[in-house]
């Protein structure tokens, strides 16, 4: 395959795998770097390195259509970036010192429990807590437009969400994905934030956790433009389109169908993984 | 609620900003891409075995000098750079914005990540 065929061939896979990524709410880099090292035969630490990039390029432009909702938190968020930033930069150094194969059945296992995630009904939401000290103290309490008016809301368990978040970083770090799903579960389940308010508060986060870890791939020599650049083009064309038809779209089924395609790739990272061909 | 107007008009400028940075990003990666494939477009593609980045294109001195050479990767990665530094230039304009509302909790909080994100961007290998 020449360089030309093989830009336009992973521009086309990203462009898909941006779409589903947006549509469905999992974000792309999850099915990036199994389309990279299965199918195009890519080195795992290129791979992830291209990723990354494309994760910052989402998140950020994803960004407008969310600050106009004026859903998201910027406190919440920049309390926790404090977290996500340090795990990214352990995940980062942690990948230059595991090996490929490690790296793979991680990336597998890793996929397998976000499929699992996506699957788990969402547990209903716990209206009207009381205020939590150290949320009071963090000044982390906000309100939200809801159909139902403006929705006041108390922020919990700000340590146990703050140490769910370093994990988030740490596995974005490691693996170049944006672990939105791990950093919607702090928010929504540990620290008992409305969901609108997680989903668009995450989605803030993930740009500057990447971009924590991306500047150690790229001082480490990981990130290869001829890659990246078909990736990252292709991965933006194609949530920005998805972002654009959520609206209209029946998801349910879609989610589902990517839920599937996620297990079969998880395993067969595994798979790969432990053979030793990744 | 004077408060809150000013929590979201900094949400709104951060929003046009990521945008700025992005479009620009892509702009140069497609510009660098066009010089890259005219040149290297029938070359064999293989990325089967890791030789990691050559110092030009890993270090922000060599980005910016392979660029300034119409270099199609060097130009590519710098596209890449203006990327990475987007999230960076967001938190460096949040720090402006907790400063205007005297926040100093959240002014401290926000210097930290900033100092963690320079220290990836800059200290971590031989950047200069």
């Amino acid at each position: 395959m020449n360089t030309l065929e093989f830009t336009f061939l992973v521009a086309i896979g990203s462009f898909f795998a941006g779409l589903v990524g947006s549509l469905t709410g999992l974000g792309g880099g999850v099915v990036l770097v199994p389309l990279l090292t299965i199918f195009f035969k890519v080195d795992i630490r290129y791979a992830i390195g291209a990723s990354l990039v494309s994760v910052i390029a989402t998140s950020s432009g994803a960004a407008a259509a969310y600050v106009k909702e004026g859903f998201s938190n910027i406190r919440i968020g920049m309390f926790l970036e404090i977290a996500t930033t340090l795990g990214a930069l352990c995940g980062a150094f942690l990948a230059t010192m595991v090996s490929t194969r490690s790296l793979a059945v991680i990336f597998g296992l890793m996929l397998l429990y976000s499929a699992y995630l996506s699957r788990k009904p969402r547990t209903a939401e716990e209206r009207n807590l009381p205020p939590d000290r150290l949320a009071t103290r963090l000044r982390m309490n906000g309100s939200f437009p809801s159909e139902e008016g403006v929705r006041q809301y108390n922020v919990q368990h700000v340590p146990a969400g703050f140490s769910l978040m370093f994990g988030a970083g740490a596995l974005s770090g490691l693996l170049g994905i944006g672990s939105g799903a791990v950093k919607v579960l702090a928010m929504d389940q540990a620290m008992k934030i409305p969901f609108k308010v997680s989903t668009t508060t995450s989605n803030f986060m993930i740009g500057v956790t990447a971009a924590a870890s991306a500047g150690i791939y790229l001082n480490r020599g990981y990130i290869d433009p001829g890659l990246s650049m078909p990736v990252m083009l292709g991965v933006l064309a194609g949530s920005l389109l998805g972002v654009r038809i959520l609206v209209k779209a029946e998801t349910r089924v879609l989610r589902l169908v990517f839920s599937v395609v996620i297990v079969v790739l998880g395993a067969q990272m595994i798979y790969e993984g432990i053979r030793g061909r990744i | 609620m004077a408060r809150n107007w000013t929590d979201h008009t900094i949400e709104e400028i951060v929003g046009n900003l990521l945008i700025a940075g992005v479009s620009l990003s892509a702009f140069t990666v497609g510009v660098g891409a066009v010089i890259y494939l005219a040149r290297h477009g029938l070359t064999p593609a293989d990325y089967r075995v890791f030789h990691g980045e050559p110092s030009d294109l890993k270090t922000l001195s060599g980005i910016f000098h392979s660029a300034r050479r119409l270099s199609g990767r060097g130009i590519i990665q710098l596209g890449l750079v203006m990327l990475i530094a987007t999230p960076v230039v967001r938190v460096a304009f949040s720090i402006w914005g907790f400063a205007e509302e005297h926040d100093r909790l959240y002014l401290i909080f926000t210097g930290i990540v900033l100092i963690i994100l320079l220290y990836s961007l800059l200290g971590s290998g031989s950047a200069f």
